[in-house]
């Protein structure tokens, strides 16, 4: 299929397989979604539901050997990236679609200079000059407006705070102004001060630099501020996709209404008992074909052995129609 | 207010900086610098603030895992504040804690049973056969199902670790728990499991609690009263209500406005606050925020005495004329 001019990635029924002691187990089971040029996409979802599987899937960080992309494409600007080499692939992963990942110590090198690890992207994928990458990178983080760039460009990691590694980890994501960023629970480490300046700073940066985002996070309060469209997954599955507005006015699956009354909002009465959801994600090994949500709510009743169809039920708006947890109000 | 429970006096936890060959003290990082507080029974204080403002290290030395450096802690009228070890025993029965990362506060190698059980068994508390029952029961009461006595903590997820957390910290039937972040390493939906279970034990064992988080729509969830905190100091406290309310310092007011709404109609004016909290090692000699934000009455700040006054009935800020309002000044001064 092609890819419509507007999306920049379109994700269609991809499948991520992980080989574990269990066998082979579908992580991300069939997921399709599009993003289009300049807009945010938000993935949500619980711990264990596929959506960090699903975004390095798209850029081919999958742990190895375990992780396998088993099926479906990834179109990228009309490049099917499941079948990108290993070549073509480090040129776009760091170059147009930047990365960032939740634990900003992680995705730095404790034994090197801030200023190398920017400057480093430069000379890779821009083929400049030491003294121009410096240059280069020294002017990025200004642009993510870290105080005295040119002295905390000698700083090494642990001489910053959380906020400021990744403000240094969003730098190098940027670098190359690409056109798609993907961001793995960006602020979830970070104080809510420091989210709010983190989130702001992505916004702006995402207007000047014209990208498209892809947030993943589990805090639906992010979600509600920063994104155009949001998917929500569960158990490896998309169960409902739609615009911000209408996902939060008018959610239609169990889960995403789950989801959106367990937490406290200011508004909630104190020490009011809170919406819970049964149990926990299950674990993927013990999980049959049928509708995954009325496994985890215990609901056996035959129509949930199929796996529910995923269908748009008004425009923008898509849902797994399964006869218990497709609930119109 | 009726006799408090626990009772904090400009308590002051420094920790030394030493440097040199000798290690000579060269300096302190103030923690938590002149704090005064009272918890009443049966009441949550909700205490917040960002990473590095000392709530953790406030928590810990109420419990006595940290040793204060000045001030007094009263808890049900006796001085804590620098009971020996051996004198701290009866203390531990009453006031327990819930840490932050349930995997790292239980002991990989012992079993549920034996982690729930050890607080009782040190304290020499009834016949093997009652504390096995005891520990049942606290299984039972915290929603695990009993045989998971016998299973290692790693087999849980993280929001039955809690719950395994919980259970310990019951097990001596305490007046008062401290929970440092009992809920932000879990998922929503875990989350609001853990918050329900914590406000049904609260009634039901008339425990007072001590909640420490950052998140700020689940402390006002649980709490009857919040302090704020900032760099090692209190700068406002209210009941919970009148803190979101009618916010009146500064820090409090950006604080709110930067917790995301999980609603996308409604567009909060946000205050963004510049920097990080600065470093408690030099503090600024005036008001640490007003410094922070530049604000232009800063300079009279140095030398003042910026303790909390009470504003209205209950409402406490620091007086701190580049952190409120002129109007608020006025009533404060």
């Amino acid at each position: 299929m092609s890819q419509s001019p507007e999306n920049i990635l379109e994700v269609e029924q991809l499948i991520t397989s992980f080989e574990t002691d269990h066998g082979l187990l579908r992580a991300v089971d069939h997921v399709s979604f599009s993003v289009p040029a300049g807009k945010t996409v938000g993935i949500v979802g619980e711990s264990g539901c596929g959506k960090s599987v699903t975004a390095m899937s798209i850029v081919r960080l999958l742990p190895q050997p375990a992780g396998k992309i088993l099926g479906g494409h990834v179109y990228f600007k009309g490049q099917d990236l499941t079948h990108a080499s290993d070549l073509e692939i480090r040129k776009i992963r760091g170059g147009d679609i930047g990365v960032i990942f939740q634990e900003p110590m992680a995705a730095l090198n404790p034994v090197h200079r801030i200023g190398r690890q920017v400057a480093e992207v430069f000379r890779i994928h821009k083929k400049l000059s030491k003294k121009d990458a410096w240059a280069a990178a020294t002017e990025m983080l200004e642009l993510v407006r870290i105080p005295a760039p040119e002295k905390r460009m000698m700083d090494y990691p642990h001489h910053l705070s959380g906020g400021m590694r990744q403000r240094v980890v969003i730098a190098m994501a940027l670098a190359c102004r690409p056109s798609l960023l993907i961001a793995d629970e960006p602020t979830t480490a970070l104080d809510v001060t420091v989210q709010a300046q983190i989130l702001d700073l992505m916004g702006r940066l995402q207007s000047e630099i014209g990208m498209a985002t892809i947030l993943i996070t589990h805090d639906l309060g992010v979600i509600a501020e920063t994104c155009d469209e949001v998917v929500v997954m569960y158990a490896g599955r998309v169960v409902e996709q739609a615009s911000a507005e209408e996902l939060f006015s008018n959610p239609l699956h169990a889960y995403t209404k789950g989801l959106l009354h367990s937490i406290p909002t200011l508004e909630t009465p104190s020490k009011s008992v809170l919406n819970t959801i049964p149990g926990m994600v299950a674990a993927l090994a013990d999980l049959s074909h049928g509708c995954r949500f009325c496994q985890r709510m215990g609901r056996t009743a035959p129509v949930t052995r199929e796996r529910p169809k995923f269908a748009e039920v008004s425009p923008g708006h898509s849902v797994e129609i399964c006869p218990e947890c497709y609930q119109p109000t | 207010m009726t006799h408090p429970l626990l009772s904090v006096k400009d308590l002051r936890v420094h920790f030394p900086v030493r440097a040199g060959v000798l290690l000579r003290q060269t300096g302190a990082v103030r923690a938590v610098d002149g704090v005064s507080l009272d918890i009443a029974p049966g009441e949550t204080l909700g205490l917040v603030g960002e990473s590095g403002c000392g709530k953790s290290t406030l928590g810990k030395a109420l419990v006595r895992l940290l040793k204060p450096t000045t001030g007094t802690i009263l808890f049900d009228g006796s001085d804590i504040t620098h009971a020996s070890q051996s004198s701290l025993r009866p203390l531990r029965r009453n006031i327990q804690m819930i840490f932050q990362d349930p995997a790292e506060s239980l002991d990989p190698r012992m079993s549920v049973r034996a982690i729930i059980e050890e607080p009782s068994a040190i304290h020499g508390i009834g016949t093997r056969a009652e504390r096995i029952q005891w520990v049942n029961s606290l299984l039972d009461r915290v929603g695990l199902p009993v045989s998971s006595a016998e299973r290692y903590s790693f087999e849980f997820s993280g929001g039955q670790r809690q719950r395994i957390g919980i259970a310990r910290a019951l097990a001596l039937k305490p007046k008062l728990i401290v929970c440092d972040e009992p809920v932000s390493a879990l998922d929503v939906s875990v989350q609001s499991q853990i918050l329900n279970l914590l406000v049904e034990l609260q009634r039901d064992f008339g425990l007072s609690y001590l909640f420490i988080a950052h998140d700020l729509s689940v402390v006002k969830h649980v709490s009857d009263r919040v302090a704020v905190m900032y760099l090692g100091k209190i700068v406002e406290l209210a009941t919970a209500e009148e803190i979101y309310q009618n916010p009146r310092h500064a820090y409090t007011k950006a604080l709110l406005s930067a917790i995301p709404s999980p609603d996308p109609m409604v567009k909060r004016e946000k205050i963004l606050l510049e920097g990080d909290v600065p470093s408690p090692i030099d503090p600024p000699p005036g008001s640490a925020f007003g410094h922070r934000m530049n604000y232009s009455r800063y300079e009279e700040t140095i030398g003042m005495d910026l303790s909390l006054r009470e504003i209205s009935p209950g409402h406490w800020v620091a007086a701190d004329p580049c952190c409120v309002s002129a109007e608020d000044w006025k009533k404060l001064s």
